[in-house]
């Protein structure tokens, strides 16, 4: 790369978004035809080809870090606004190009082997194909997202993300709870993310007003407005953005829709709810930093936003036992600590840990998915067992001892949990330590509360860990567990390779990731690497697996055995089972008013109010009708002297005018 | 050439249209209502050619070469309806007449 005339691929970046497309476009029109091995290769050819242009797109940037924006073509110019469809190629945009085309190709490979399985279980192979359409629509909306040069085309992608997500947690819409469950949590996810679009959109307009722009590049050295409105206005343009973020990245108070979106598959668990699509909030705020800068109002709320989810759903990940769905808590807290990391302004420590986090996450879910094959195809093949009883094969308390079993599987969410509990020298200690130190320098409520998430998320990690894959088995499933085939572990062992080597992306004083994104985002704060804090956070991350081996690994969980902490903590422990009850009171605060007033106005003012206007009208127009009707008696004679007198009374008129 | 005053001619015509008036209001018979139409027209027309000989204008002839026109064509689908619902309904009281009322 040290010559100067390495070849510039810059003008390659809108195959990024094409070749998804491509793929797409060919599974749609003859992906039935293909069968599920082709096409599924299809699928991951085109996410995998995308990940190649990100990669040349990153050794331009390497030679040539500045910043590019290849136009495409012409979109919108009404009056004073001109957006253009253009791609933005810089160093944060890359970043999240590769994470999102490379994790994402790993979990279409992976795909192939898991939903081959899946298809079979829910018994409609037809939909199989669907499937990759889904996932390589969901690649190509999230390259829209992040290579987009301006808020609008921003959108666009944000808007098809969701979209993809509504399709994917829906993707067995006729199942679950009574046979409407995953509609519901579609539905839920989709109408909880419009409500941060709502936010989004009103940013925007507010950008509008306030700049006269919605382009990136124009937008990053833009000055703070002076006068009293304008500093409002910048207030409110962060606030409002971070609703967008709380909407998609799930956090506090909008956060109730992922834990429902597990009811997805578990790659589209690991792909959107995971890995990527939930961090396009964390990228927003990092893209819109020159905008939060303005005003002190936005980061401070983004931060505080940030910690309190971090520690609000590591406490409800303890009480869980469904074993995607501690996941799901533990993605929301670890987005709590990346929002917190970009509210306090170190932009490189939140996209480090969204990118560790890719890795390990994504590890976690998809091991997550392989466990829960095994314990159903052990389920299937147990010639005693009740076929038709209802059994979980999520529930972690139907599981225990599955490591001799599945020795892959076990070894690699190991390393996930390791990773994600904050155990150097693992991908997630650096990224998360850099947060944790951040907070140090700035506001100690903030390091305590995230220390303490920390502390949690060892603890469930440990806890899960215990139940899920040592003790006795404590079902006959989880007797006949077998490992998954090939396909599925070798995308498990390389984000294995890489929750362990992760962090050399940003090591301490080398800041590789650092020095990267400093090309694009300008004034940032170099990190420091503090031993304090690392010892304490390494002492906190162990404390924390000690104190989940006391409680779970010490003494194995016997069936039907109620939660140790339950004694200890009573009610509290109650609480974390319980979410909180967030959901409850949701639904008593907003949902059933809601409800209330959609009875009010569907029976007595539509039913009665509304429909009897229209029908009174109706019966009045035919009263009418009938009483002039009299006049029309069928008397020619009649008619015939009613003109008469007609024209006699208009020539009165006329004469004795 | 003895002038006969307008008056005359007014008065006549006057009467001549409150007759035709009156018989297409009292008479139940078509053709008797068609014949008092016609006696109608023509006391417009007596009018007509009356005003025009005293002001010595054409117009007024003129019209009355149209009204005629326009007459003989009334009377002549008037007459083949009447035939029409003769045929059909077996008699022309104009009273009975009255399937479309209400």
């Amino acid at each position: 790369m040290e010559n100067a005339t390495t070849t510039l691929y810059f003008h390659l970046v809108p195959l990024v978004v094409f070749l998804p497309l491509a793929g797409l476009v060919i599974n749609l029109l003859i992906g039935k035809k293909l069968g599920e091995v082709v096409s599924g290769t299809i699928a991951s050819l085109a996410s995998g080809a995308a990940f190649v242009v990100a990669c040349l797109l990153m050794l331009s940037l390497r030679s040539n870090p500045e910043a590019v924006v290849v136009p495409f073509a012409e979109w919108i110019r009404v009056g004073g606004l001109a957006v253009d469809w253009a791609f933005r190629v810089d160093t944060l945009s890359v970043t999240m190009m590769l994470v999102v085309s490379g994790v994402g190709t790993l979990i279409h490979i992976y795909a192939i082997g898991y939903m081959h399985e899946d298809v079979r279980l829910n018994e409609d192979p037809g939909r199989f194909t669907r499937f990759f359409i889904y996932l390589n629509l969901f690649i190509a909306m999230m390259m829209i997202l992040v290579s987009a040069e301006s808020y609008l085309m921003t959108f666009v992608g944000w808007e098809g993300v969701g979209l993809c997500s509504y399709l994917l947690i829906g993707f067995w819409f006729e199942k679950g709870k009574e046979g409407t469950g995953n509609a519901i949590a579609a539905k839920k996810a989709f109408i909880t993310n419009r409500v941060g679009d709502f936010g989004f959109l009103v940013a925007m307009f507010m950008i509008f007003l306030q700049f006269g722009t919605l382009s990136f590049s124009e937008l990053a050295h833009v000055s703070a407005p002076v006068g009293a409105l304008g500093t409002v206005v910048v207030a409110g343009i962060g606030l409002f953005l971070l609703l967008a973020v709380t909407g998609k990245s799930a956090q506090l108070p909008l956060f109730v829709w992922l834990p429902d979106a597990m009811a997805g598959p578990t790659p589209v668990s690991a792909l959107i709810h995971a890995a990527t699509m939930v961090t396009a909030g964390v990228y927003l705020v990092a893209r819109s930093a020159p905008l939060f800068e303005l005003s002190p109002v936005g980061p401070q709320a983004v931060a505080w936003v940030g910690t309190l989810t971090a520690l609000f759903a590591a406490t409800i990940a303890v009480g869980q036992y469904d074993i995607k769905k501690v996941l799901a808590y533990s993605t929301i807290s670890q987005l709590g600590f990346m929002v917190a990391a970009v509210g306090m302004g170190a932009y490189v420590a939140g996209m480090f840990h969204l990118v560790t986090h890719a890795f390990f996450k994504a590890l976690l879910f998809l091991s997550a998915g392989s466990v829960i094959q095994g314990v159903e195809h052990g389920h299937h093949h147990d010639p005693h067992a009740d076929h038709y009883a209802e059994f979980d094969p999520q529930d972690m308390r139907n599981m225990g001892g599955l490591a001799g079993k599945m020795k892959v599987t076990t070894a690699v969410y190991i390393i996930g949990a390791l990773a994600l509990a904050g155990v150097a020298p693992l991908a997630g200690f650096f990224s998360k330590d850099e947060i944790v130190a951040f907070a140090f320098g700035k506001n100690p409520v903030m390091f305590t509360m995230l220390l303490l998430a920390a502390f949690f998320t060892a603890f469930y990690m440990a806890r899960q860990v215990w139940m899920v894959f040592f003790g006795k088995a404590r079902t006959t499933a989880a007797q006949g567990a077998r490992e998954n085939p090939l396909v599925m572990t070798i995308p498990l062992m390389v984000l294995a390779v890489l929750s362990l080597v992760g962090g050399a992306l940003n090591l301490p004083h080398v800041e590789t990731l650092g020095k990267w994104l400093e090309h694009t985002m300008e004034g940032l704060h170099p990190a420091e690497f503090n031993w304090l804090v690392a010892g304490i956070s390494l002492a906190v991350a162990f404390t924390g697996i000690a104190a989940g081996w006391f409680f779970y690994g010490r003494r194995s969980w016997q069936p039907g055995q109620s939660d140790p902490m339950k004694k200890l903590l009573g009610p509290l422990f109650t609480a974390f089972e319980r979410k909180w009850w967030v959901d409850e009171i949701y639904n008593a605060l907003l949902l059933q008013p809601y409800k209330d007033l959609s009875a009010i106005l569907a029976e007595p003012v539509d039913q009665k109010l509304i429909d009897g206007c229209a029908n009174g009208l109706g019966r009045m127009t035919g009263w009418f009708s009938r009483g002039i009707g009299v006049l029309q008696n069928g008397l020619v004679r009649s008619y015939a002297l009613v003109i008469l007198a007609g024209v006699a009374a208009i020539l009165g008129y006329l004469i004795l005018r | 050439m003895n002038t006969i005053p307008m008056s005359y001619y007014l008065v006549l015509s006057a009467v001549m249209f409150t007759l035709g008036a009156i018989g297409v209001i009292i008479r139940r018979n078509p053709l008797v209502m068609f014949m008092s139409l016609e006696l109608m027209f023509n006391a417009a027309n007596l009018t007509f050619v009356a005003f025009s000989n005293a002001f010595g204008n054409a117009n007024g002839q003129i019209f009355v070469f149209f009204v005629m026109v326009v007459a003989a064509a009334e009377v002549a689908v008037g007459l083949a309806l009447i035939v029409a619902i003769f045929r059909t309904r077996h008699s022309i009281d104009i009273d009975l007449m009255n399937t479309l009322k209400n």
